[in-house]
């Protein structure tokens, strides 16, 4: 954990403090989710055990809409009309459908299609990253349209095709730029996901409300969600902010 | 085909001087080159050997443009380029800015493309046929005014990647040719710094050390010293000098005129996208026919 910076750290501690102060009042009923009791134990592991598939779930998805945008945004840089056609289509189209309606256009639309059955966690994953591959064609495309010309001009002239030219010379220097935007999206992915548990995903928020169900204490249990997703975007940012000064400090030395 | 015998032939030529420990040195250009590591200058040798292979090889064109025209818009940059570049011939181009000369080097391994008239590299005439253009440009080494460095790679990454990637070497004999042509242009000690951490003259060499790990058979140099600061200009010019000298095809896009008379066999002066004037440096420079050379000469050697 050498990249959690004392920051972050601090950030989580005030909002925690904050939280325990306020918590003290009469008005909140802590035992639901106390670890001293057998029943607040296992109410607090159930609603951990969310993690996992949220963590699951955004990386997922967030790998393949980076993919998916890659391949979408280079056609967008091409002198060709119509793959310049295509790029602007895909975009606009995907990013005009909201993410909530995409998960249930996947979940209960798309089966209907024919015979096609997709399972809660695949259709998550396939309508958070159809939604985003739009916003990351759009950040790569900006990317690389901000590398210099020379670098084209200097790859061309010691022969490198068009891939290698991307992969070894454009792509490392992109993607070096555009680390803060992709952190972005992975924050964004991360809370997205909560958008997931309308389809019955397990994750964070899908427990937490089953949670509220039985045991009606909504106050605790949704005060127990944020700091879960709190936490875990405090440790993301702090993770993407440690690849950047890394990246970074290979051309300086 | 006879034209490609005699350059196959002198790309064996060259091959074989490639490799010879070192090319000739003016020596005191290690000095300037800022080598203060105190190794001794490296063995001279002999300029008439390399004279003497030039002599048996030059002859053979290698660069034919005849009726070049180029339009950026409504605007001509190229009005009926002819030129023609024998194998070994060094060609420095001069003339004030905006006349053409970067666009008319860029048209030979084809950064620009030409309009009409027709350009044959080699024997290889450019076209759009892309198989063409990579036989061109891998025959065809590209020195930039701003270096075009690849920031991300250092030294020695920079000049393997093409020999890598483009003639699948291994990276093994990769590293070796890109050792030896930083040796070549005196910073081995630079190898495994970034772009961001030389200074400009190390830069340009660098940049000029990875067009050579291509092997090709001609340089083209557009304004290479002309973002340098004044105290680096000579480490790059001499590496330039020591190119020719090992007989090289080279074609100069400079205002160094110190250079151009102590390297070029041909002055060429362009003005609005003409070739005005194409004479040998002694004519050019003591006796230019056109008013537009005479003022131009007289503005860049004149202070």
């Amino acid at each position: 954990m050498a990249f959690l910076k004392p920051g972050a750290v601090r950030i989580a501690a005030v909002c925690m403090l904050a939280l325990l102060v306020t918590g003290c009042s009469a008005n909140w009923g802590w035992y639901v989710v106390s670890p001293t009791t057998k029943t607040g134990m296992s109410n607090l592991l159930f609603l951990l055990g969310g993690l996992r598939y949220t963590l699951l779930l955004s990386f997922t998805a967030i790998l393949i809409s980076i993919v998916l945008g890659l391949l979408v945004a280079l056609p967008g840089l091409s002198d060709n009309r119509y793959l310049k056609l295509f790029n602007r289509t895909y975009v606009e189209f995907i990013r005009a459908i909201p993410i909530l309606v995409m998960i249930l256009w996947v979940y209960y639309g798309l089966p209907q299609l024919g015979d096609i059955k997709i399972g809660v966690f695949w259709a998550g994953v396939i309508a958070l990253a159809l939604s985003d591959s739009a916003f990351q064609a759009e950040i790569f495309r900006a990317g690389i349209q901000s590398i210099h010309r020379g670098q084209y001009e200097a790859a061309q002239s010691v022969s490198l095709n068009y891939v290698d030219t991307m992969r070894f010379v454009i792509l490392p220097q992109a993607i070096k730029r555009i680390l803060p935007a992709l952190g972005n999206q992975l924050v964004y992915m991360l809370k997205m996901s909560s958008l997931v548990s309308v389809i019955g995903m397990q994750e964070l928020t899908r427990r937490a409300n089953e949670l509220v169900v039985t045991e009606y204490r909504s106050l605790e249990i949704y005060t127990i969600l944020v700091l879960e997703y709190l936490v875990l975007i405090l440790i993301v940012s702090a993770g993407v902010r440690w690849l950047e000064r890394r990246m970074r400090a290979d051309e300086r030395g | 085909m006879i034209l490609n015998g005699v350059n196959k032939n002198n790309a064996n030529h060259y091959h074989r001087l490639g490799h010879l420990p070192r090319f000739a040195d003016s020596g005191n250009a290690a000095r300037r080159a800022g080598r203060s590591d105190g190794r001794t200058a490296p063995p001279m040798r002999e300029k008439a050997i390399v004279t003497q292979v030039d002599g048996a090889a030059a002859g053979a064109p290698i660069i034919e443009m005849s009726g070049v025209c180029k339009w950026f818009g409504e605007f001509q940059v190229l009005k009926d380029i002819d030129l023609l570049v024998r194998t070994g011939e060094k060609f420095v181009v001069c003339g004030p800015s905006g006349s053409g000369k970067s666009t008319m080097i860029r048209c030979i391994n084809r950064l620009e493309t030409h309009q009409q008239g027709r350009i044959v590299v080699d024997g290889t005439e450019l076209t759009d046929d892309a198989r063409d253009i990579s036989a061109v440009r891998s025959e065809v080494g590209m020195v930039f005014q701003q270096f075009n460095l690849f920031p991300h790679l250092t030294a020695i990454e920079n000049l393997m990647l093409g020999p890598v990637r483009a003639r699948k070497m291994s990276r093994k004999d990769a590293r070796e040719r890109a050792e030896f042509y930083l040796e070549r242009v005196h910073i081995p000690e630079q190898a495994d710094k970034y772009p961001g951490q030389l200074s400009g003259g190390q830069q340009q060499r660098v940049a000029i050390a990875r067009s050579l790990c291509m092997e090709p058979r001609i340089m083209l140099f557009d304004e290479p010293t002309s973002a340098l600061d004044p105290e680096m200009i000579s480490e790059v010019l001499d590496v330039m000098t020591e190119l020719a000298e090992s007989g090289m095809t080279m074609i100069c896009v400079t205002h160094e005129m110190g250079f151009a008379r102590r390297v070029a066999d041909t002055m060429v002066f362009m003005d609005a996208g003409e070739i005005v004037e194409t004479a040998d440096p002694e004519t050019f420079f003591g006796s230019p026919r056109s008013d537009r050379c005479k003022r131009f000469l007289q503005q860049i050697l004149g202070h």
